[in-house]
Parts: structure tokens; sequence; C-alpha cells
């Protein structure tokens, strides 16, 4: 394995005089499933990781009814993905964690590693942007809070500037009148990166949807919204044909590109029938 | 650099000094001597490395030695209860012809074992979840599949 430096920080004002101090090729280390494959197979340069585990108050998980669900950046896929209120209230969130790597993995992964880490195909980054959630980030100067959907700026990057740290994320409380679904698409069940990833969140009124969003993983840079698509669906009563032609707006709005695993047309093809099936799932929360 | 790090491995307290870039694996195989984990990929995928970390399962080469610190681990070498007597799985995977080459097999004991910890009873479904991440080049699974639920019946009615 390539030599590193190794730094414990004890607080995130610590972690984050590391990071501008020890300058370029230096990250933060969380569960390190992404920092140390990329490591060894010498797909990134590093020279110094800072790990943040031992920093306190950053792996609490928290909800209530108004501001919804908080939880830390060392909280791990496994440990929500077991929580009976994610099971209950974000089936979104909870099929994205069951289907991340193993349950070896996802003992070791932070949803907020996966999040950071920016890839267009992260498995927890579709319906945690469908459900408007929001991203706390420390900095020695200003803290802010920044929308999910504008945290990302290209693959494998973000709005972070050096030094920052992201400490949680809040997902929006689940109402009752709420739908939500994720669906991965890959070549095999178990330990599969997507090929397509479809998250659909939408809210219901008397059988009239008064708002969905729809978030497309591994068909573009970033994660996507498909702006277009959600604005021929909102206000209507979500029927066969309305949705039938949204659907085909989301594979407009998408731009897969071609790659091992999948061609750029089948992956907007794809998009078209998981955004379809996606709404589906989501209204079977009111059958 | 080099660290002194403080754990406990199977049952017993144990000192490492470890470079701080040394996986957990290497560091069990290397400084520790204890071989009987296995490294088939290095990154993740194959789940031959699978050790317990504080009764969670991990990959072994996905967590770096120091991380250990304070620790318990728990590594297929401590899954026999005693000198002469074999872990009920152990025993099935022997019977059922459950282990070829034998080089998952650790792994898959150690995932075995968690999945029958906190699931006495479990479907094929349960079993294939638990397994996901442990590849096995040579069996085809289903005797592996066989042992796991022969080892929970005898568990079943050691317990009863
Ligand atoms: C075998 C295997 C299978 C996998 N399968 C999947 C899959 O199916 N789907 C999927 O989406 N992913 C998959 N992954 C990747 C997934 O494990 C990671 O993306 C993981 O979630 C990253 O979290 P981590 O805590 O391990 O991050 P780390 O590796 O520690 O960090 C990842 C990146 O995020 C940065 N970072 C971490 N925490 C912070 C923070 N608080 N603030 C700012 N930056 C931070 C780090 O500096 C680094 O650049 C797989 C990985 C493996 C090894
Ligand atoms: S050696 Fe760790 S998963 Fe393959
Ligand atoms: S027995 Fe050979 S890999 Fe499983």
């Amino acid at each position: 394995m390539r030599r590193f430096e190794y730094h414990r920080a004890d607080t995130l004002e610590q972690a984050s005089r590391l990071l501008t101090d020890l300058g370029d090729d230096t990250f933060l280390f969380n569960g390190g499933t992404d920092l140390l494959v990329e490591i060894r197979e010498r797909l990134r340069r590093v020279r110094n990781v800072v790990d943040i585990k031992q920093i306190p108050g950053l792996s609490d998980i928290t909800y209530d009814e108004t501001r919804g669900l908080t939880f830390g950046a060392l909280v791990t896929v496994g440990r929500l993905e077991r929580l009976p209120l994610v099971c209950q209230r974000y089936p979104n969130l909870r099929a994205a964690f069951a289907s991340l790597g193993s349950i070896q993995v996802r003992n070791r992964a932070t949803v907020i590693g996966n999040v950071c880490r920016a890839s267009p195909s992260a498995d927890t980054i579709p319906p945690l942007m469908a459900d408007g959630a929001f991203i706390h980030i420390y900095s020695r100067t200003n803290m802010r809070v920044v929308p999910l959907a504008e945290f990302f700026t290209g693959p494998g990057k973000t709005v972070l500037a050096r030094g920052e740290i992201v400490t949680g994320i809040t997902v929006p409380p689940a109402g009752d009148n709420t739908g939500k679904a994720y669906l991965k698409h890959g070549r095999r069940k178990a330990m599969e990166l997507s090929t397509v990833g479809v998250a659909v969140s939408l809210c219901m009124d008397d059988g009239v949807c008064s708002d969905i969003r729809i978030a497309l993983g591994a068909v573009g840079a970033t994660v996507l919204r498909a702006p277009e698509a959600e604005a021929m669906l909102r206000g209507t009563r979500l029927d066969a044909a309305t949705v039938k032609s949204a659907a085909n707006k989301a594979t407009e709005e998408c731009t897969p590109i071609s790659n091992v695993r999948a061609s750029a047309d089948y992956r907007r093809d794809m998009v078209g029938v998981l955004t379809g099936r996606a709404i589906k799932q989501a209204l079977e929360a009111f059958a | 650099m080099k660290r002194i790090v403080e754990l406990t491995i199977n049952g017993e307290p144990r000192d490492m000094t470890v470079d701080t870039c040394r996986s957990l694996l290497d560091a069990l195989r290397d400084d520790v001597g204890l071989t009987g984990t296995k490294k088939g990929c290095d990154v993740g995928d194959c789940g031959a490395c699978t050790v317990i970390v504080d009764g969670e399962p991990v990959n072994a080469c996905l967590m770096l030695a120091v991380e250990a610190e304070g620790r318990t681990v728990e590594t297929v070498e401590g899954l026999q209860p005693g000198v002469d007597t074999l872990h009920p799985l152990q025993d099935a995977f022997m019977r059922h012809g459950a282990s070829q080459c034998g080089f998952c097999t650790p792994g898959i004991l150690m995932m075995a074992k968690k999945l029958l910890d906190d699931n006495p009873r479990p479907t094929n479904e349960d079993i294939r979840f638990g397994l996901s991440g442990n590849i096995c080049r040579c069996t085809g699974y289903t005797k592996i599949f066989d042992a796991i639920k022969s080892a929970a019946l005898e568990m079943e009615a050691a317990r009863s």
C-alpha cells in the first residue's frame, strides 16, 4: 500500500486546521471505504489522512416532527439501515442504504462520506436530494447550511472549501401525505454500483400531487433533478398518461455517458422505466 | 510512523506495534500472526477478510490497524469454544463439504456466526442477504447454505 501519514483530530477546529496546514493531498478520513480503496488502487494521491472518528458529537441521530431527521457525520449506513424509524418513515432511504455494498461495508461506510465523495452513482444521494435534505458545514470562520441540491459541482466535486467539514445532514420530516421510493438498477442484486438510480418523493393532497421531486443517479456529472418532469406532474392526479409523458421528459433531462456498466442509450431508457415505476411505488403509501 | 495499539483479540488483551498506514488485516496476519483471516482482494469486494469488531462484522482490509485501538476483535481463530471442540458451524461446514479450497471459509464462518447470533432461524433469503458480501469461487454456495441451516438446527437443539 502507498504510504501516507495518519493524523487523529479531537475537535472540529483541530481537524480543520490540519486540513489547511498540511496542504494538498490531505483528506478527512471517515469510514475509509472509499479512501482506502482509492489509495490501494492508486486512484487518488494521498499524503495525509485526518481521522475524525474521535471527535465528540458527530454520532447522534435525532428525529422530531417539525425539524425531521438529523444525523451526524460519523453515522454509518448500517446503523441507519437498521433504525426502525428509517424503515417506517423513509423507505426510500432504507432502500438506498440496504443496497449499498455489503453488510461489512455498511458497518464502516458513513452516509456523509458517501455524499462527500460526490460520485454521480452514489446510492444515498438521490433519495436524500428528492427529500430536500440539507447539509451542515463547519468552518473556522462561519458555519453554513447548504441544500443538498446545491452541494455538488461535478463528479467528485462539492462546494466545500479547504478546511470545511460536513458535520451532519437534516432530512425534512416525513408527513402522512408523503410517498417515497428509491429504485437502484444494476447488473446484479448485491455488491453492485448503480447503473441508474431513481428517487421520487411526493406529497398528495386530496388525490392531487401538491409536490414532487425526482432525483436521477448515474446519468450525469452529478446526481440530477428532473425539473421539467416534476412540473408536468405537480397539480395532477398522477394518472398513467401523465406519468408516462413525464417519465419520457425525464429521459430528455438526463445526460448519461457510456461506460463498462451500460451504454448511454440504455441508461436513458432505464430512466424512463424507473421514473414511472418509482412514482407508482411511492403512491403505494396511499393504497 | 509506528504506534502501539492496545486491543482485545479473541478475548485476550494484546498490543501490537504497527505502521499507521497498515490495514487491520495485514496487522492481524503479519504482526500478530493470526493468518486464519484471508486476503482475497484487499478492496472490500470478496469478504475473505471478515472479522467482527465490537460485535459488528467488517472487512479487515478496509480498516486501519490504528482504528482498532481499544476495540474487541474476533477472528476465525476464536470461533472454537475449546482446543478439542469445534463451533457447530465449523463442524457443519466439514460434514457438508461446504469448504473446498477454503479461502472464503474464515470470512463466511464469521459472517454466518453473526447471522445466527442475531437470527437463530434464518430463511434462505436471510442467508443470501447475510452472505452477499462474501464470494466463494468453489462451492456454488449450496453446501454453504446447507451447512448453515444444519448448524442453526443443532445450535437450537443445544439451547433447548
Ligand atoms: C466493496 C464496496 C462496495 C461499495 N458499494 C457501494 C454501492 O453499492 N453504492 C454506493 O453508493 N457506494 C458504494 N461503495 C462506496 C461507499 O462505501 C462509500 O461511498 C462510503 O459511503 C463513503 O463513506 P466513508 O465513511 O467510508 O468515507 P471515506 O472513505 O472516509 O471518505 C470519502 C470521501 O469523503 C470525504 N469526507 C468524509 N467525511 C467527510 C466530512 N465529514 N466532511 C467532508 N468530507 C468528508 C473524505 O475526505 C473522502 O474524500 C462501496 C464501497 C466498497 C468498498
Ligand atoms: S480481502 Fe477484504 S474484502 Fe477481499
Ligand atoms: S471454498 Fe474456495 S472460495 Fe469458497
